[in-house]
């Protein structure tokens, strides 16, 4: 398998290098791969939720009697 | 007319694709730095795009946020301010979103080579050229670290950078 790798620019020379990710850099790839996951589920999760609630009230609303334009103003 | 906005070096990534894109030896004889980014991953993570993590001086610490940012018609603040060992770019374009797409961000860093702590402003759009789905992001962050900034880490948070990210970092004079 192909090793993940890392471009480097030095802005003083100009010369460009790709070097391959050391084990660590790899071990941190992959933790902040895990984080991101967590950080979309729960990101996911939480829109869920309100689109759940904003429905359940925008219901409520509707059975009071508001009408479809007055519950579009909200 | 003094020329106060010099391309320093622009980096491309190439066909094998890249997680990383990195600039060293940052000469300090700039007022301030501006850094754009064109970039896409390989991440499948999130629908909505990846969150790529930038570091100064291969620092993993003393990053702080605030932000807005606002993700096919939701708006929020503090969506990103999780964030404390990078500053994040906003949103990558992803391989779930529209092929051959690539998000946008510009980073100003501010008095960059003096002794004080860093200032910057960035601000991301993720696009997928769908009829819904985009996100942007503004961001004022700290780096709350006196050292002058020498080196300039942007690396993918979900996948490598495809061919054809890119990164150019200017430096800006005052004179």
């Amino acid at each position: 398998m192909t090793r993940p790798t890392k471009i480097e620019v030095n802005c003083t020379t100009g010369e460009q290098t790709i070097i391959e990710l050391t084990d660590e850099e790899i071990a941190q790839m992959e933790i902040d791969r895990a984080a991101a996951e967590a950080e979309r589920t729960a990101r996911e999760a939480e829109a869920e939720a309100k689109a759940a609630a904003k429905a359940s009230a925008l219901a409520k609303l509707a059975a009071l009697g508001l009408t479809e334009d007055e519950l579009a103003t909200l | 007319m003094a020329n106060t906005y010099v391309a320093i070096q622009t980096v491309t990534v190439g066909s094998g694709g890249s997680s990383t894109i990195g600039f060293t030896s940052i000469p300090a004889t700039y007022t301030d730095l501006h850094l754009l980014l064109s970039l896409r991953t390989t991440g499948v993570g999130s629908s909505v795009g990846s969150i790529g993590q930038i570091t100064f001086n291969s620092t993993t610490s003393g990053y702080s946020l605030k932000d807005v940012y606002g993700q096919s018609g939701g708006e929020g603040s503090g969506a990103f301010t999780f964030a404390t060992t990078y500053i994040p770019t906003g949103r990558d374009d992803n391989a779930t979103q529209t092929a051959s797409t690539f998000s946008n961000c510009s980073v100003y860093i501010t008095n960059y080579a003096n002794t004080n702590n860093k200032s910057v402003f960035l601000d991301a759009v993720n696009e997928s050229n769908s009829a819904t789905a985009h996100s942007m992001a503004f961001m004022s962050a700290l780096w709350s670290n006196s050292a002058t900034i020498n080196a300039i880490t942007i690396t993918s948070g979900d996948g490598n950078y495809v061919q054809y990210s890119s990164a150019t970092l200017y430096g800006i004079k005052n004179s």
